[in-house]
């Protein structure tokens, strides 16, 4: 106990600038967002802090050379979240603020869903569905064949998991033993058009991962330090991939936003934005 | 070693296949559960770990493919094309296509060769589908040589290949030597008065009609489409300045062989078309051969269509 006090503590400045770089991914989606007139703040903002935590200290990934072939993948599984991938993108060094504020205007690389030939640091054209955890499959598989170390991570949404290809890659990565491959479910609750367990039920979820062969660990999606120690230690077991399922509130951070099915792609007014940055304390950045 | 006996073409796949992965350390194969039908055992023999077998999970497949792709690697995608096309073409659009991933989609057991299995197991779309998608380039070889020659041209080209590979077996329609390019229509049989524009296993049965429609005083030309996107133009252009045209397709006449050949005709120089193939119905039980006659796609079904036309009866 001593040791993990003494190690929590050690990590408190890069918890607390982890946390700082969250805060800005949340403000500069919802700022992406409200000039776009269309996007997804729920689940931008319910995903923020995963977001932060991969772009900020775990993924290794260099913005001088974005297509390296040793680099770890990110995938967006829920590409619906474009406007935080963006921004955590944005704090990492691979795009601009002036990238950003071409979010969906005609022409811009930046589309409401990522196109890996036009944004670097995206590694998959995502949107539709349970497209992401096949593909990091076989970006692991790649990998393996090579015997290299370099790691996948894919997040994806909830909702998401009620597609049937994702259990085809689920079946698969356990088959094949992709140890170097983990899913980080963000796991807030709501869906579209309600709770998914009022839509079709997803649990017991974690229990379903595992029957699956994977290794599966429940951590607040919000807490930086504990996503920091989870996703720096993964593999949680040899010769099985890992699932992370990320307990998150959508909307996080916004009181207004927060756990309302509505704002998975309501767009804030200028008085909603003006008191959603106010509330995280980003009004100046 | 040039033989006239007819041979499955998904011998020529497998053989060609092997041959490039010796050369070529990037190339993988991926099916679906599908080693056998797919005529991978050898492959799988001698580069055991480079054969992925996702199991029975066509979504899977096709999207385990672009992660493949993603890092490198050159898979070879295989599954029956009915179920590999229809059951993963929002994967074969977005994430091989859009994403334009080095991944060749590999059909197999195409068109009507499953028979009495049903119209679950034929495959009669897959043109329609894979052409309406941007940046895939899409290809049905003739013969076994020509089905060499596409597995190395697909190999060779850097970008999504749709590989169209029948499983009934079929004559050489080819001279040796005569190679295959992507996208170069070739000319097997010259002729005045029709062309008669064919790909797959219906380019024998076009020889044939052709022969028919030469004891008939036709002279009928027969174009061998091997390339369905990107199209040649220029020689279907060149068939349609010298008169009529008839295509024959294993496949619905809605948007596949005849559709392409259509749109590139009434744009460049507009004539009068037959276009044979299955129409827009799900085919009735039994053989392959069975469903070859009830369709007309037969030599003297080509031979009728041909000859109507030229009479004006088209």
């Amino acid at each position: 106990v001593q040791h993990e006090i003494h190690a929590l503590h050690k990590n408190a400045p890069r918890v607390e600038a982890l946390a700082a770089r969250a805060r800005r991914i949340r403000a500069a989606s919802l700022r992406m967002v409200h000039a776009a007139r269309l996007g997804h703040p729920g689940g931008d903002l319910s995903a923020a802090d995963i977001l932060a935590v991969l772009f900020g200290h775990v993924l290794r990934i260099d913005r001088a050379n974005p297509t390296d072939p040793s680099r770890d993948r990110f995938i967006l599984s829920k590409g619906h979240a474009s406007a935080a991938l963006y921004a955590a993108l944005k704090e990492a060094g691979f795009l601009s603020a002036a990238d950003l504020a071409t979010f969906m205007q005609p022409l811009s690389q930046l589309n409401g869903h990522p196109d890996r030939n036009k944004v670097p640091g995206v590694e998959a054209n995502t949107g539709p569905l349970g497209h992401g955890l096949p593909i990091a499959v076989g970006a692991a598989l790649a990998g393996r064949m090579d015997g290299a170390t370099w790691r996948t991570f894919v997040l994806t949404g909830d909702g998401e998991l009620q597609e049937g290809s994702n259990w085809e890659a689920i079946m698969a990565a356990a088959h094949f033993g992709l140890e170097h491959l983990t899913v980080i479910v963000d796991r807030n609750g709501l869906q579209q058009g309600d709770a998914t367990e009022r839509t079709v039920a997803l649990e017991p979820l974690a229990a379903k991962w595992r029957a699956f062969g994977w290794s599966v660990v429940e951590v607040d999606g919000h807490d930086i330090g504990e996503l920091l120690a989870t996703l720096t230690g993964v593999p949680l077991e040899t010769g099985r991939p890992t699932c992370v399922i990320a307990r998150t509130v959508k909307g996080r951070g916004v009181s207004f936003i927060e756990n309302r099915a509505d704002w998975h792609h309501r767009v804030p007014s200028d008085a909603e934005l003006a008191a959603a940055l106010r509330e995280l304390g980003e009004e100046a950045s | 070693v040039t033989t006239t006996a007819p041979a499955d073409c998904r011998i020529a796949f497998a053989d060609a296949l092997v041959a490039l992965a010796e050369a070529d350390p990037r190339i993988v194969a991926v099916a679906n559960d599908s080693i056998g039908s797919s005529n991978l055992k050898a492959f799988k023999a001698r580069f055991p770990d480079r054969l992925v077998n996702v199991g029975i999970a066509e979504q899977n497949l096709v999207g385990v493919s672009a992660g493949l792709a993603s890092a490198g690697r050159i898979p070879f995608t295989c599954g029956a094309s009915c179920f590999l096309t229809g059951r993963a073409l929002e994967q074969i659009k977005a994430d091989i296509a859009y994403s334009r991933h080095n991944v060749k989609l590999c059909g197999m057991s195409s068109g009507l060769a499953y028979g009495e299995l049903g119209p679950t197991h034929h495959s009669i779309e897959d043109l329609a589908w894979t052409r309406a998608v941007a940046g895939m380039t899409v290809i049905v070889p003739a013969d076994p040589a020509e089905t060499a020659g596409a597995v190395r041209a697909a190999a060779a080209m850097d970008g999504p290949v749709f590989l169209r590979i029948s499983r009934m077996p079929v004559p050489p329609v080819h001279s040796p030597g005569d190679a295959f390019v992507i996208g170069r229509a070739r000319r097997l049989r010259s002729g005045d008065d029709v062309t008669i524009v064919a790909a797959g296993v219906m380019v024998a049965r076009a020889l044939d009609a052709a022969d028919r429609l030469a004891a008939d005083g036709i002279s009928a030309a027969v174009l061998n489409l091997s390339t369905i996107r990107p199209i040649d133009r220029e020689a279907i252009a060149e068939a349609a300045r010298r008169g009529p045209i008839v295509t024959v397709e294993e496949h619905t006449v809605h948007g596949g062989l005849g559709s392409a050949v259509a749109e590139v005709v009434v744009t460049a120089h507009p004539v009068r078309m037959r276009l044979l193939g299955v129409p827009g119905v799900f085919a009735p039980t039994g053989s392959a051969e069975f469903l070859f006659e009830h369709f007309g796609l037969t030599p003297e079904g080509i031979r009728l269509a041909a000859r109507a036309l030229v009479h004006g009866e088209g």
